[in-house]
């Protein structure tokens, strides 16, 4: 029964679908480090868009962690929770909002697991106000290469724990993750929802919304052009207080499920405008613009996983995948460079249903994560071969120049260079990582990608 | 309830004692391994199990311990009132064929043992004025095939025993479940072949958990797979031979 686990050859693809990469999947109950395997890539939900969790390699071994899941430790009166990597936000969700606890911070999917969170240092909406996901997290454990366990905190081996947060697996197999819930009083959100103009009221609207609310985020309408550059819904809201709220908590709700691949029509840029068009009209045309919030109340799923709802999501895009960009910029460049962002893509018309804006706070202490004071701006674009590619490439030089960055998450085509250029602290991150990974053993599609590890090594120290 | 649990430690076992702590059942865990027992117990009790949930030592192989482990059930739950084991071993048809002893071992285990586990509790739990009674067989017991008949008779063996302990024990309150997975997504399957119709452990133990609320004596898990063995039962045996699986 305790056998090694098996590995079977599959082709493996991260959420974009694209690009696809054969390698030998195994999906155990206990996180070992099989003796005698040699390149190994650990794999949460398979959230992650490009190609963070895809082999390089056909004989990469890739250990699939969510059947490692096992509660270790619960405090019901501080909210900590230690638990196997393989746990994923839904499952916390489930068990412990009835409880009065929620995630410190969530992404835009529930299922993912506390891996794959501290792999990412995924950032959400209380990102203004709260930072990223690494900054709740107490202790780690971790598998190293050398098949060694290693227990590191923000107090404890802290060079590895850092690297380890958004280091995206490449510091070894995490198989542990210790942090505090947030205690809540319902699973419902008060939420406040607001049709904006254009980007710079866009702006504006997330900087003055960030003192007294919480959560935070806006939807724009990427196709809109000229004067109506940048419009959108903006949304904000906090935990609903138990007298504001319908008795009861939030019913899960039945996912529905796409059917099959889209049509490639379906992803035309007149039905894509259509689409946002209309969007943009449910949530502010129909109630007169933009003279004010509206005000309700919803659920957690419905303001933090709308997405979760539409199993498999992602075949709406059909059979050639898409690629998503989100990059950070800083606040000072951050009007004028969402704007030639916008217009690039409102121009190459390659942008599909909405695009995500959001501003950060203060970037966290690990060298490898996303977040940056700043603006976010996210959307997917569907694959249509080598001018999407180019697209995101034209992109990240609008990034660099403005001194921001790509999230690792989303990312399938970055050019190592461009990637070395947005990451300062890149050395700092690759010093730690060869001392406990000299030989890369922990690879991915992407790092190889971006030249994050290689054959021979690249040389040691910053 | 109150169940004495062997196997809750993976797989499907693991997926019902999580149903089963998730309604406040109490459970008592038994298995060979202490680490992976305890660290279920604690799995299971932030799940909503009732606190502590405690553990003792159990091998299917080696029967001379099932009467102190239910002893220690009995004292650990104040008298259990149900019994579950969906512990077993499994191997494939070319490993077993090639190691009498290993052979020896999955026999004993998911025959010998189970049943003489299941009988000294439905024993005890008949003087008692009744109980439940779950084990998890296999479709593979339906009909034997050429490429998993060892496993299967081991499953086949379980099955009979189960029905007749069921007919038996019946008029004293014992409720016996069968519970008779087709295959389903788990490490234990990992790297075999998928056949269509592949279930998923949290349907299965889910399905399972409703047949002990209703002592329903057998069910199939999921519930296509009842049909797929009729089909298969049917078959007549020079098909059966001329087919590969």
């Amino acid at each position: 029964m305790t056998a090694p686990p098996r590995a079977a050859p599959e082709s493996v693809a991260g959420w974009g679908r694209v690009p696809v990469r054969p390698g030998r999947v195994a999906r155990p109950e206990r996180l070992l480090l099989p003796p005698g395997e040699g390149i190994v890539l650990p794999r949460g939900l398979g959230r992650a868009y490009g190609d963070a969790a895809v082999p390089a390699r056909e004989d990469t071994l890739v250990l699939a962690t969510p059947r490692a899941d096992r509660i270790l430790d619960w405090d019901p009166v501080s909210g900590r929770l230690t638990a196997e990597a393989g746990l994923s936000f839904a499952e916390i969700l489930r068990l412990f909002l009835p409880r009065g606890w929620f995630p410190p911070v969530t992404p835009g999917t529930k299922f993912v697991t506390l891996g794959g969170c501290v792999a990412s240092d995924v950032h959400g909406k209380n990102h203004h106000r709260d930072g990223s996901f690494g900054g709740f997290v107490e202790r780690l454990g971790l598998l190293t290469a050398n098949g060694r366990e290693i227990v590191c905190g923000p107090d404890l081996d802290r060079d590895l724990f850092l690297a380890t947060i958004g280091g995206m697996g490449l510091t070894g197999l995490i198989t542990e993750v210790t942090l505090r819930l947030r205690p809540v009083e319902t699973g419902w959100i008060a939420m406040e929802t607001e049709a904006v103009a254009n980007l710079e009221r866009m702006v504006e609207a997330l900087a003055a919304s960030r003192e007294a609310w919480p959560y935070t985020v806006g939807w724009i309408d990427c196709l809109a052009a000229g004067p109506a550059l940048g419009r959108g819904v903006l949304m904000r809201g906090r935990h609903a207080t138990r007298a504001e709220v319908p008795t009861g908590d939030p019913r899960a709700r039945r996912a529905l499920r796409v059917p099959g691949d889209a049509p490639e029509w379906l992803l035309s840029p007149g039905a894509m405008r259509a689409f946002n068009g209309l969007y943009y009209w449910m949530k502010a045309g129909r109630r007169g613009g933009t003279d004010g919030p509206h005000r309700s109340v919803v659920s957690y799923e419905s303001f933090f996983y709308p997405l979760d709802m539409i199993t498999d999501w992602n075949r709406l895009y059909g059979r050639r995948g898409f690629l998503q960009f989100q990059c950070v910029v800083p606040r000072e460049a951050g009007l004028a460079a969402m704007r030639e962002l916008l217009e690039r893509i409102a121009r190459a018309g390659a942008a599909s249903f909405l695009a995500v804006i959001k501003d950060c706070g203060p970037a966290g202490p690990a060298p490898l994560s996303f977040p940056m004071e700043g603006v976010t701006l996210g959307l997917d674009l569907p694959h249509r071969g080598p001018a999407t590619v180019e697209l995101v490439h034209a992109l990240n030089a609008v990034v660099i120049a403005a001194g921001g960055r790509i999230y690792l998450a989303k990312d399938a085509v970055t050019r190592p260079e461009d990637f070395a250029r947005m990451m300062p602290r890149l050395p700092e991150w690759r010093a730690v990582r060869d001392h406990w990974d000299p030989a890369h053993r922990f690879r991915s599609a992407q790092s190889v990608r971006l030249h994050l590890t290689g054959e021979p090594p690249p040389a040691r120290g910053s | 309830m109150k169940a004495a649990f062997v196997g809750a430690t993976r797989g499907i076992g693991k997926a019902l004692a999580r149903r089963m702590a998730e309604r406040a059942d109490a459970l008592f865990l038994l298995g060979r391994d202490a680490t992976a027992l305890t660290v279920a117990a604690r799995d299971l009790e932030a799940r909503g199990a009732r606190a502590p949930v405690r553990l003792g030592p159990l091998d299917l192989g080696d029967p001379t311990g099932f009467a102190a482990a239910l002893d220690a059930a009995d004292a650990a739950l104040g008298r259990f009132d149900t019994l579950v084991v969906t512990g077993g071993l499994f191997a494939s048809q070319d490993e077993l064929a090639a190691d009498p002893a290993q052979l020896q071992r999955l026999l004993d285990a998911n025959f010998t043992g189970t049943a003489l586990l299941c009988q000294l509790a439905a024993a005890r739990l008949a003087e008692r004025g009744g109980g439940i009674v779950c084990a998890f067989s296999s479709v593979a017991g339906d009909r034997a095939r050429r490429a998993n008949y060892l496993y299967g008779a081991s499953k086949a063996g379980l099955s009979a025993f189960l029905d007749g302990l069921g007919l038996a024990y019946g008029d004293r309150d014992v409720r016996v479940v069968c519970v008779k997975p087709g295959f389903v997504r788990t490490e234990m399957t990992a790297g075999l072949p998928e056949p269509p119709f592949a279930g998923e452990a949290d349907e299965v133990a889910a399905r399972a958990l409703r047949a002990m609320d209703t002592g329903r004596p057998v069910v199939y898990a999921p519930p296509i797979w009842r049909l797929i063995m009729a089909v298969i039962r049917a078959l007549p045996r020079p098909i059966m031979r001329r087919l590969r699986f």
